[in-house]
């Protein structure tokens, strides 16, 4: 077992934590980045065979790499905090402990998904999971694909899956036609994203519509669509479901960080709640790359203490939250969703547990105490999610080790020392 | 200009383009599941950035999650048996 030391350590390596590196390192401070991946990029910027990075993406990277006081643990995943002012990581090969002085949480986010009939079939994936699996080296060629759920990250999976030969043939979008016209309106505020959106626009884009179910016998043949007019049937190889992102804050919980709403608690200096700890990027809200570039450089300047250059970002910051209060409310979730998840429907994955089963449990804990869900190999991570759209239940504090760990790595784990 | 490299999966030999996840390439056999759900229902990988465990599988003797391992030359990749004798062989 590896025992690493450093000033500043920063979870997770999208657009965020790469900001928060070279802002934390420029003051001579030693950063060590922290990432669950192959290589750095976090999902947005994930390289693979299937992918062209962009320039701001590759000279970010180069930067980090580059930089002498940074070091980057690629594919360590967190899975405790064995003792104060540290995270203990899991490799491929290996396992080890990182002492810090200052931590950054850039932990990103997922894809919410909501259940419905037939979502466990092979051929139907997450959304954004689609297009990272195509980054990933995935070949759809010839394949017909239908897009449902609700976000801009629709477009863009469809824009990966023409560019890889797929068929798109539906994009099935919930929000009505009206709230995302007048967020296309605004958009001249941010010309960056006209130029990003003229790109993805699709004509196969259908507003005010739902999936409710994947058809199929061993695997998906059809999905079904509701839309105002009724019902119909639509064949397909693959369906990919997203119903836009949510914050990753199972660290920021362990932690003892504050929320507000579901993202982690931060001041202007994205301090959290908790002394020397920071967090940047959509953890603390969804908001874009942009957002998350001008948040982790704060992050970075602010923990390694030089407050006139993390002020200098404010402007920034602002003018890229106010474009993530426009797409959260042009792409608010219609309750009309909930009846999308039958009884039948698998909530929970991992022990496969009916979202029927638990209607009557009056919170997460009996939900898992008496049904077993969310206690699979995700540990809730799915399932939590929605059960948290579905009935309001927030996410409960996450236990250790934060994902499946391996024997030898438990058997490394410190002892632990409550001195500090 | 491409570079491809070999590996295994349930033994059979499968060539890839060099930086493709394990993920991406379970999609190249016969079925692209990576294991059984716990009443026996194939799943393959399903969210694709290490959240769901959906596609944790045997790489080279160790259990990891296909979509965050990428193909080395020589890799061994071994699904369950069952899913093997049902739907591969």
């Amino acid at each position: 077992m590896d025992e690493l030391r450093c000033d500043i350590a920063i979870l997770g390596a999208g657009p965020a934590g790469l900001a928060a590196a070279l802002g934390a390192a420029a003051s001579g401070r030693k950063v060590t980045l922290l990432d669950d991946n192959p290589v750095p990029g976090g999902q947005i910027w994930r390289d693979g065979p299937g992918v062209s990075l962009p320039k701001t993406a590759r000279k970010l990277r180069a930067a980090v790499s580059e930089n002498p006081n940074i070091r980057v643990l690629n594919g360590a995943r967190f899975i405790a905090c064995p003792q104060p002012r540290t995270l203990q990581y899991e490799r491929g090969h290996d396992s080890g402990i990182l002492h810090w002085r200052r931590l950054i949480l850039c932990c990103g986010a997922r894809e919410l998904q909501l259940p419905f009939p037939g979502w466990t079939l092979p051929g139907v994936t997450g959304a954004g999971g689609l297009q990272a699996l195509l980054k990933q080296g995935l070949s759809v060629a010839g394949e017909r694909i239908v897009i449902a759920g609700s976000g801009p990250l629709l477009l863009a999976t469809a824009a990966s899956v023409r560019q890889a030969g797929g068929k798109v043939v539906a994009i099935i979008e919930q929000t009505p036609l009206h709230r995302a016209l007048k967020f296309g309106a605004g958009l001249w505020r941010w010309p960056e994203k006209v130029r990003q959106l003229v790109g993805l626009a699709d004509y196969r884009w259908r507003p005010a519509s739902q999936v409710s179910a994947a058809l199929g016998d061993d695997r998906l043949t059809a999905v079904r669509i509701r839309h105002a007019g009724g019902e119909r049937e639509l064949t397909c190889d693959r369906l990919a479901t997203g119903y836009g992102l949510i914050p990753n804050i199972e660290p920021a919980l362990l932690f003892g960080c504050p929320l507000t709403g579901t993202a982690i608690a931060v001041d202007d200096y994205q301090q959290t709640g908790i002394p020397d700890i920071f967090a940047a990027g959509e953890c603390t809200g969804v908001g874009g790359s942009e957002l998350a570039l001008a948040e982790g450089t704060i992050a970075g300047y602010a923990a390694a203490g030089d407050v006139a250059r993390a002020r200098s970002g404010f402007a920034r910051r602002e003018r890229w939250r106010r474009f993530a209060r426009a797409a959260e409310s042009a792409f608010t979730l219609t309750p009309q969703l909930g009846e999308i998840c039958t009884p039948e429907s698998l909530l929970c994955r991992c022990e496969e547990v009916a979202t029927g089963a638990i209607g009557d449990a009056p919170d997460w804990y009996n939900a898992k105490m008496q049904h077993r869900c969310g206690m699979g190999a995700c540990q809730g991570r799915i399932c939590g999610a929605a059960a948290r759209w579905l009935w309001g239940w927030p996410l409960s504090v996450p236990r250790e080790p934060l994902s499946p760990t391996r024997i030898d790595t438990l058997a490394n784990t410190p002892p632990p020392d409550n001195s500090e | 200009m491409t570079q491809t490299i070999s590996l295994t999966i349930d033994g059979v030999a499968i060539t890839v383009v060099d930086g493709t996840s394990v993920a991406a390439a379970l999609s190249l056999t016969s079925f692209p599941a990576a294991r059984l759900s716990i009443s026996g229902q194939p799943r393959p990988p399903f969210c694709g950035m290490g959240v769901c465990q959906e596609c944790r599988i045997t790489i080279d003797g160790r259990r990891r999650l296909a979509c965050q391992t990428p193909c080395r030359a020589g890799m061994r990749v071994e699904r369950e048996a069952e899913l093997r004798s049902e739907k591969h062989g």
